[in-house]
């Protein structure tokens, strides 16, 4: 009997982190429903990128006051992981604080730690202010409600809790506040179970103890269903991330072959196709659903952390229009979770549900008020590129349905016939000169 | 005034197997649009001052397709600047400089995946060079004590990082610059770009070139500079509907140089 704590113990990490093994195949498959790319290039280039934008949080600061508090959270969240390597050894082998032989060494870590978990518990609470009494315009988007309201504030929840539970369980270990070492904040939280006996105090230490290492694993498992993923994606976004200019719009390759072969005055419009033709999939141009991306835009989607910088920089929203950047990158990762879905209940293969990313999800007023002016890529702190997907749906609103709004199908037609996008003729496009 | 512009073709020097410094590619809003041709002027003014041995492709030149691949039409895209290559490339052209950022990003950033790489250069990047090997001195006093306030333009700014070029040639006018709240990377679009120009903007609560016309008014300037012939309508159109076109003119960059030299 006296294993059952270490065995209940091994068996909740087991399942904790076994749930969320399972969950995270489940996102790399799909990701890989996107069309392949290759970012294979320029490695030292990327992982400078994501040292300087992931790691070393660069574009978190431009906008200081978040920036600042979410730098406090992010490495309380990276160091307060070493005190978890104690409680795993603890929980396991049932000991009782094994890096104390460490002594004032010791006391210095957990001191670390204690200030941490206060500064993080601030910090979470300002962001909790932020988004529900100052209500940031921002938070209060109409993409922002239900689910993606809620979220951001359990994940504020989760952490105030898993803080106080910590600063709770040095606050009630008898022996760890005579050391008088390292309850730099929790000797403030002491007096609060005075008179208590030692017996309670030590139920109260096992108890937070408990509930701090099991929240954790909850949390961990949350991950899943929660923006919050973005702490692990992060990474891997900013390193894919686009390296060539923001204005540089990839050219798609298929049409190249397409044009090449109308331009060559030599080739045969009757003749058979090539060997091995007729096994390539037809290409389609552009995107309508998000097998149509490639897996980089589905990885961003779920990287996303719905800040909302993006938004909130974006012309078209802040003049009132429906399209918000934030929300095709909502939509991108909504739509992939449905059609993941949709692959497990049938057994490994997509079944044609009757819906897509391009109407069911984003309407074509989004689409068409994109300015193209790169304000959301460059506000983006994780290197999301909303209007390359943007882009993908206008080129499959045009060239696989011609259904750009009349006024630019009147200006193509115009560059097709004249070579201006206004309906003057090529031959007076010197007249300028003499004017 | 037009006798004293020399705008030679890219046909004129092959007859006589020249090769010019540069192609001024004049694009279709500095060839079509009334406003942008005299921004196209106004550059080709300052390019004559300063003897810049330059060319231009006249009616061989065609829209870059610019317009119709940010619209989604990558076909379009594809067939113009396919066929421009090569014009471009039977002329044997190496270094082309343009006014308007969209065909600069275009010809710069996505030709040469079709095979046509150049050294593209923005008027105002190409000015700023002038000033700085001296080939061009700017002189005279025209904008003294004026307030000039610079709207980036995203094709320039944000799409390819250049920001200093055009700031550095307006303090050569001598003028005050100020900022505006929004400038450089976190610059509001005029609302031209990706094709808008040449739509009418979907529904909401103003339009975009008024709250960016907002932006420069709270500067309180004499003029608004642009580098971009779609930013300067939309600045322009901007400032009507604020009814201040009577206190704040909007000018190229190009023009602002011209004036001060009094050409």
């Amino acid at each position: 009997m006296q294993y059952l704590p270490n065995i209940i113990f091994a068996l909740a990490l087991i399942l904790g982190f076994g749930y969320f093994a399972k969950n995270v195949k489940k996102i790399i498959r799909n990701i890989k429903l996107g069309q392949d790319v290759d970012v294979s290039d320029n490695k030292s280039e990327r992982f400078k990128n994501m040292a300087r934008i992931a790691l070393g949080q660069s574009k978190m600061v431009r906008r200081p006051v978040s920036g600042v508090l979410h730098i406090v959270v992010y490495v309380g969240f990276i160091i307060i992981n070493i005190e978890l390597l104690e409680i795993i050894i603890d929980g396991l082998f049932g000991t009782h604080r094994i890096f104390s032989f460490l002594g004032s060494a010791y006391g210095f870590l957990i001191g670390t730690f204690e200030v941490l978990a206060f500064l993080v518990f601030i910090s979470v609470t300002i962001f909790w202010v932020r988004r529900n009494i100052i209500k940031l315009k921002r938070f209060w988007k109409s993409e922002m409600k239900g689910w993606p309201k809620n979220d951001g504030n359990f994940i504020l929840y989760f952490e105030m809790v898993l803080m106080s539970l910590f600063l709770i369980m040095n606050a009630t270990d008898v022996h760890f506040q005579a050391m008088n070492s390292g309850n730099v904040i929790s000797q403030y939280i002491a007096p609060l179970f005075s008179g208590l006996s030692e017996t309670t105090l030590d139920s109260i230490e096992r108890g937070a103890w408990w509930l701090h290492i099991l929240g954790i694993l909850v949390f961990l498992n949350y991950l899943y269903f929660s923006k919050h993923l973005h702490i692990l994606l992060a990474f891997p976004n900013t390193y894919y991330g686009k390296l060539k200019p923001k204005g540089q719009l990839n050219n798609l390759e298929a049409v190249t072959k397409e044009v090449k072969l109308m331009m060559d005055p030599n080739a045969d419009p009757f003749a058979a196709p090539e060997e091995g033709a007729e096994d390539e999939v037809p290409a389609k141009f552009g995107a309508s659903d998000v097998q149509d991306l490639n897996w980089v835009q589905l990885l961003s989607a779920y990287t996303c952390t719905e800040c909302g910088r993006c938004t909130s920089a974006c012309p078209a929203n802040l003049t009132g229009k429906k399209l918000s950047p934030r929300k095709i990158m909502m939509d991108t990762r909504d739509r992939l979770e449905e059609v993941g879905k949709n692959i497990d209940a049938n057994n490994g293969e997509f079944k044609d549900d009757g819906k897509q990313l391009l109407g069911d999800y984003i309407t074509h007023e989004e689409l068409w008020a994109c300015t193209t002016c790169n304000a959301c890529v460059e506000e983006c702190p994780v290197s999301i590129d909303p209007l390359s997907i943007i882009l993908e749906m206008r080129r499959y609103l045009v060239m696989e349905q011609s259904a750009a709004p009349t006024e630019l199908n009147t200006m193509m037609t115009n560059i097709e016939n004249n070579g201006a996008p206004w309906a003057y003729n090529q031959m007076d496009r010197l007249n300028w000169k003499d004017e | 005034m037009s006798d004293l512009l020399k705008v030679p073709t890219m046909e004129e020097f092959m007859a006589q197997g020249k090769q010019p410094e540069i192609l001024f590619w004049v694009g279709s809003a500095g060839s079509f649009d009334d406003r942008a041709k005299k921004i196209s002027r106004a550059f080709v003014k300052i390019l004559n001052k300063a003897n810049v041995d330059f060319a231009v492709l006249g009616t061989e030149e065609s829209n870059t397709g610019d317009i119709a691949k940010r619209a989604g039409n990558e076909f379009l895209f594809q067939m113009q600047a396919v066929t421009n290559i090569e014009v471009l490339d039977a002329y044997g052209i190496k270094k082309i400089v343009t006014c308007d950022p969209h065909s600069f990003n275009c010809l710069k950033n996505e030709y040469p995946g079709l095979g046509g790489v150049y050294d593209v250069i923005h008027h105002t990047q190409y000015i700023n060079e002038l000033i700085a090997s001296g080939r061009l001195k700017v002189e005279g006093d025209l904008y003294k004590g004026k307030k000039i306030t610079f709207h980036d333009p995203c094709y320039l700014g944000r799409a390819n990082n250049e920001y200093e070029a055009p700031r550095d040639v307006l303090k050569q006018t001598n003028a005050q610059l100020v900022e505006m709240k929004r400038h450089k990377r976190t610059a509001l679009c005029c609302g031209a770009g990706g094709a808008q120009m040449f739509k009418e903007p979907e529904k909401g609560d103003k339009d975009v070139n008024v709250l960016r016309t907002e932006d420069a008014l709270e500067t309180r300037p004499d003029i608004i500079a642009t580098g971009c012939p779609y930013c300067n309508t939309m600045m322009t159109d901007g400032v009507k509907a604020k009814e201040k076109e009577a206190e704040v003119e909007v000018l190229d960059v190009a023009e602002l140089i011209a004036n001060t030299l009094n050409l």
